[in-house]
């Protein structure tokens, strides 16, 4: 297993090839598609002893333990045992490829077509689909599509649209765009036609890589490997202008425009002029925006806010690597150009870290099959677009440095079907890339999905009529679970007692089974709780039909949340998946009952509140699930103090999310209802992948210190992730270990291995690469001011829970102080007065106060424990995007709306207003306004709004008979609506949830909301923006 | 290293200590078995320090998952406290004021320290979740780095302080 001993080359041949031949033969189970999965996999699994599959992930090399760390291992080992797997045999994958390679690579490039239609013959292929034969598309359908041409304006269409698909079959099989797009993969599930038909297609591919693969490893024949042994695909370009970064739709920035232009000329290894060895001439070409060097005195400028969505800096980079470099939404850095040494990173008091986004749903986003995933021999970094290749056989790792071979199937392009290009090939021009992985990622064959709700039945809970809605929003999504023919589900229901539902197929109703023994939880049958829910799914329809009415006259209060989750957890842990968590009051029944905490007056010291949990019951039962691969997401829908500090372990540190619905009542809150009925849309539907893992790596100097985010850290750059969904986000904190004076480049590459819910094992991975500087100054000007506040933001959640909120808050203001004043008495020549800042950090004070104001930090008796902690788990657990925008929202005045400046997608205009500053002299009475926080849309009507706006948006003969909770805008036929509605689904269509609006007159509750988040204005325990400058400049010129 | 042997060592040695002292010429106090067995049990401690030691660079090289780490880690850290706690009330029966003034500090600091452990169900210090954050590994590495070197002083210390005791009575 010592995977650094393994010499890349054939030394090792006798032992690679007799694990190969099982392994190819139940990967070729795995890969196979969706549809016979349960069937080959369970026969990869006999083949195999759970112990055997080899090795799994990105591994760090150095270690042998930790490569062999088997975490969620097979559910014969205790857990204990499972994480280090000590006895296993585990093996890197098969590098044995190059000790072939001396007879083939005679052969010169033009011989490579030919291979195609060799191979076929040279392997019995249940599909034909390879030959150039009848069913077989021509050879340039081959190429996905590539411009081979050089042609630089290929779209691809989105194969998402699904019907289209089956005429497709041959097109798509060769393309291998699986897209992240959630659409795509709910319309996999929707149409049950459309799965065969791509996964179909897909199967006959990976069967031909498999059965290619196996028998090049197990035979001699070897020279028919190279043509197909990797292909990638999905190199369709959204349809949108270049220039559309500026309008940033977030559908079509799902991949970065790299490689899209790659010049086609046949310069052999252009990717040298990449490497660190050229930079120099690039660095001093940079290009900075003539703004990003002034110097800003905040107290005179006052209005920095840009009226068009703050953009990410671009690294200072060669523009032929930026061109390749990650998309900000995916992966950014705090500070795009990293400083040389840990003395320059703390002097400029900047926080160096990274924020990730790695399972967004991407609209495009290749995939690359493969059998050989090529990766540097020492740090098991995948290869990216930032190594160097020394020259046609070499490349030089740009983490560790280390120089590996390029493997023989690397040399073969399929794109432009060109041999001695591995440059060019997908992997080296995508800095976000997924591959396929073959089975050496596996620790057991991959998991179905396996999905387990649990609900509290108690009184209190079924007074807040939440079954009703939640059952109704499951059968409704029923169909669009994303899974397989594999996809198991289960029902717990629980007050003071556990109630399992036996869904045994040819029952004619479920069978309920009490279990009163909370003490010592058992499950009362080992059969039929977890069901296939295509069998069953009558019986599960039946089920969610009449669980709301089994329960309405219970008068049991009490709730036993901790056995109930006990029992679900030795329910999943065979299998590991997702278990669903429906909770309504304090759990005060068995283990993990909690006593409550909240003290009311007490809400306005920032001392002495309950942040940390008061047992750690929750966080051992996660830890455990975490072992065992299950994830447990919680919905509190609670109207008193829930203590959602301690509960809200049970799904941190199982990488679960938090939903919180404060004083959800189906009939006096419907805002609340349909809040709920869209998340859990969203949530039913989304992307999942189960048993992920993910690692961190970084150039050799810089080393990870903290990570934020739902997780388990497992080891120093490794998260366990039993679940990973779209909507989740990461920050890391990293530090400057050595110093980096001999590079120029550093690069930061996440690997995420999840198994999809097609039963595919998968590694999405992300590389993103910044320049080095050895000058404050530099440090200063590369600053991404939204990614160092939403770091600042995580950082201070752990202050917060570890030492005390005011520290916290200290701590924010503090480092807004102390970057300030290190960059003028560093930086600054001249001592002007005013607060001197550099242009990257205009925003920062502003947003350092947004944070003071936001529930999470703020103080004041109007926060809530329970919300103040949601909050916090929110900046924990959101992407960048929506944190910022939950701290700092965006206003718009909407009652003028025009079509000058607007955006024209597909056919529809749709108007883009500025956005304005958050003060409310900003606001006017005769105005509307749209704030949009991320996940609340809030339309403000002033008192003495047109009665135009009235009528022809809302509907209304005046302001007066808005009504009280107003959350639709009415369609109307006016220009005015038609707008008005382009532009809130417009801001809706950017994220993957659904923002609720709401209408707010003077007299609407929701007010106070709304001016809360006036963030420039004074409130009563808080500083307006200039008082806060003030303050600083105070700090700063002491 | 000078060692005051004031009168109230004296003034045990005759109390406490009068049914050891057997021999005429080396004189067997309760101080010098408290010396003794300190330098027994600080033997011990220093195999707990290195053993934390170790413990610890396993988790930063990833050789080891931190919540097996945590398990073997957290059993030890009463008994070491304990072990530690112990001598300390010795020496104070002993009188050995000035040994005692030594210990202090680690004795104060293990308090303080076991007193802000995070929530816990049972005993221990260390918590898998946080384990592995780069501030808390390095404090880790470092505490058991400090003790290491304090109870090796404190081994020939008491090494020094038995003998001391021996050929002065």
């Amino acid at each position: 297993m010592s995977q650094p001993g393994i010499p890349a080359s054939g030394g090792s041949l006798t032992g690679p090839q007799a694990q190969n031949g099982a392994a190819s033969a139940s990967g070729s189970s795995y890969t196979n598609g969706p549809i016979q999965n349960a069937l080959l996999s369970a026969q990869g699994y006999n083949s195999q002893l759970p112990g055997s599959y080899s090795h799994l992930l990105p591994a760090k090399t150095l270690n042998p333990v930790s490569g062999q760390s088997n975490y969620g291992g097979s559910q014969t080992v205790t857990p204990l045992n499972n994480y280090q797997g000590p006895g296993q045999t585990l093996h890197r994958p098969p590098v044995a490829s190059n000790a072939v390679t001396p007879s083939l690579h005679s052969g010169p490039v033009p011989r490579m077509p030919q291979h195609a239609s060799q191979n076929p013959a040279a392997t019995p292929m249940p599909s034909g689909g390879f030959h150039p034969g009848a069913n077989v598309p021509p050879p340039l359908n081959w190429q996905y599509n590539y411009p081979s041409t050089g042609s630089q304006t290929n779209h691809y269409p989105r194969v998402s649209t699904g019907p289209t698909m089956s005429g497709n079959t041959n097109l798509t099989s060769h393309q291998y765009v699986s897209s992240g797009d959630p659409s795509l993969q709910n319309n996999f599930i929707k149409s049950g036609i459309t799965p065969s038909t791509n996964n179909g297609s897909m199967m006959v591919h990976n069967r031909y890589d498999e059965i290619e693969g196996g028998g090049f490893l197990a035979t001699p024949q070897l020279t028919d490997k190279n043509p197909t042994m990797s292909r990638s695909v999905g190199y369709s370009y959204p349809s949108l202008p270049p220039g559309y970064q500026n309008t940033q739709p977030p559908s079509t920035t799902g991949m970065p425009p790299s490689s899209l232009s790659y010049p086609s000329g046949p310069q052999a290894f252009t990717q040298n002029s990449l490497g660190a060895n050229h930079l120099t001439a690039s660095m001093s070409g940079l290009s900075l925006h003539p703004d990003g060097l002034r110097v800003i005195n905040l107290l005179h400028e006052r209005n920095m806010l840009p009226s068009t969505p703050l953009q990410p800096p671009v690294p200072n980079l060669h523009e032929d690597i930026q061109r390749l470099n990650c998309n900000p939404e995916l992966f950014r850095c705090t500070l795009t150009s990293i400083p040389q040494t840990q003395a320059l990173l703390n002097k400029a008091k900047l926080p160096l870290g990274l924020l990730l986004h790695p399972f967004k749903d991407l609209m495009q986003l290749p995939v690359v099959t493969s059998s050989t995933i090529v990766r540097c021999r020492s740090c098991r970094t995948y290869i990216n677009p930032f190594v160097s290749f020394l020259d046609q056989r070499r490349w030089k790792c740009n983490l560790c440095y280390q120089v590996n071979d390029v493997p023989e199937e690397f040399m073969y392009n399929p794109l432009t079907r060109a041999y001695g290009e591995p440059h060019r090939r997908p992997e080296v021009q995508n800095a976000t890339i997924e591959f396929m992985a073959p089975s050496e990622y596996m620790l057991r064959p991959p998991q179905p999905p396996v999905y387990l709700f649990v609900f509290d039945v108690s009184h209190n809970a079924i007074e807040t009529g939440y079954l009703n809605s939640v059952c109704q929003s499951l059968l409704d999504n029923l169909d669009l679970l994303p899974g397989n023919t594999r996809t198991k589900i289960g029902f717990i229901t629980f007050d003071s007692t556990i109630h399992f539902y036996s869904l045994q197929e040819g029952l004619s109703q479920p069978q309920m089974l009490i279990v009163s023994d909370i003490e010592d939880i058992f499950i009362p049958m080992p059969e039929n709780l977890l069901v296939n829910l295509n069998e069953s799914k009558e019986l599960v329809q039946d089920l969610l039909k009449t669980l709301p009415q089994m329960f309405a006259k219970t008068l049991e209060t009490q709730s036993a949340l901790g056995p109930a989750l006990q029992a679900a957890f030795k329910l999943m842990s065979p299998t590991g998946g997702r278990m669903s968590v429906f909770q309504t009051q304090l759990p005060n029944l068995g283990v993990g009952a909690l006593k409550p905490r909240e003290e009311p007056n007490q809400r306005s010291s920032a001392k002495e509140i309950h942040l940390t949990p008061s047992t750690d019951f929750y966080k051992k039962l996660a830890l455990d699930c975490s072992g065992q691969q299950v994830a447990v997401d919680l919905f509190l829908l609670s109207g008193q103090y829930s203590d959602l500090a301690s509960l809200g372990c049970i799904s941190r540190y199982s990488a679960g999310s938090v939903y919180y619905y404060p004083s959800y009542h189906h009939q006096h809150n419907p805002v609340q209802v349909q809040k709920l009925q869209k998340e859990l849309h969203r949530y039913l539907t989304r992307k999942i992948g189960f048993e992920a893992v993910m690692r961190i790596r970084c150039t050799k100097g810089l080393s990870i210190h903290t990570f934020h985010g739902n997780f388990f850290v497992r080891s120093t750059d490794l998260l366990s992730l039993p679940n990973v969904n779209p909507d989740a986000g990461y920050a890391v904190q990293m530090s400057v270990e050595e110093s980096l004076t001999d590079t120029q480049l550093v690069s930061f590459q996440s690997a995420l291995l999840y198994t999809s819910s097609k039963g595919e094992r998968r590694i999405r991975v992300h590389t993103l690469c910044l320049p080095v500087v050895s000058n404050l100054n530099e440090v200063f000007l590369g600053a991404d001011v939204q990614a160092i506040s939403g770091l600042l933001a995580n950082m201070a959640v752990d202050r917060s829970v570890t030492a005390s909120l005011s520290d916290a808050r200290d701590a924010l203001v503090n480092a807004v102080i102390d970057s300030l004043s290190a960059y003028r008495s560093s930086v600054l020549s001249s001592h002007q007065p005013g607060l001197m800042v550099p242009f990257s950090l205009r925003l920062f004070p502003l947003f350092v106060l947004a944070l003071l104001k936001q529930k999470s930090f703020q103080t004041g008796t109007n926060a809530r424990l329970d919300e103040r902690i949601f909050a916090m788990c929110q900046v924990k657990n959101q992407p960048l995007v929506y944190l910022m925008l939950t701290t700092h929202p965006n206003l718009y005045r909407v009652d003028n709306l025009s079509d000058e400046g607007a955006l024209n997608i597909n056919d529809r205009t749709i108007p883009q207003p500025p956005i304005l500053q958050l003060s409310v002299e900003k606001l006017s009475r005769d105005g509307a306004f749209l704030m949009d926080a991320g996940s609340v849309l809030m339309l403000w009507i002033g008192k003495n709004c047109g009665q135009n706006f009235l009528s022809q948006v809302l509907g209304v003969q005046s302001y007066a008979s808005i009504p009280q909770t107003m959350t639709d805008l009415p369609d109307l036929d006016t220009p005015e609506s038609a707008r008005t509605i382009a532009f809130i689904s417009w801001l809706r269509e950017q994220r993957p949830f659904f923002p609720i609006l709401y209408i707010i007159r003077d007299e609407s509750p929701m007010k106070a909301n709304f001016l809360q988040n006036m963030v420039e204005d004074r409130t009563e325990s808080a500083f307006s923006y200039y008082e806060f400058l003030l303050h600083i400049q105070q700090q700063v010129n002491k | 290293m000078v060692l005051p042997r004031g009168p109230c060592a004296a003034f045990l040695r005759c109390n406490a200590a009068a049914p050891c002292s057997s021999s005429p010429a080396m004189a067997f106090t309760f101080a010098a078995f408290c010396y003794m067995l300190a330098l027994l049990l600080t033997a011990a401690l220093i195999f707990f320090a290195i053993w934390h030691i170790i413990a610890f660079d396993e988790l930063k090289t990833d050789y080891k998952n931190p919540i097996d780490q945590c398990n073997t880690l957290n059993p030890l850290v009463l008994p070491e406290y304990l072990i530690h706690a112990f001598f300390c009330v010795m020496f104070l029966c002993a009188a050995e004021w000035l040994t005692l003034g030594l210990n202090m500090p680690l004795l104060a600091y293990h308090i303080w320290r076991y007193m802000s452990r995070p929530v816990m169900s049972g005993p221990g210090l260390y918590d898998p979740t946080t384990i592995m954050n780069a501030d808390i590994l390095a404090y880790c590495q470092k505490e058991g780095w400090c003790k290491l070197a304090f109870y090796l002083l404190a081994f020939f210390y008491y090494l020094y302080g038995m003998i001391y005791v021996l050929v002065s009575s």
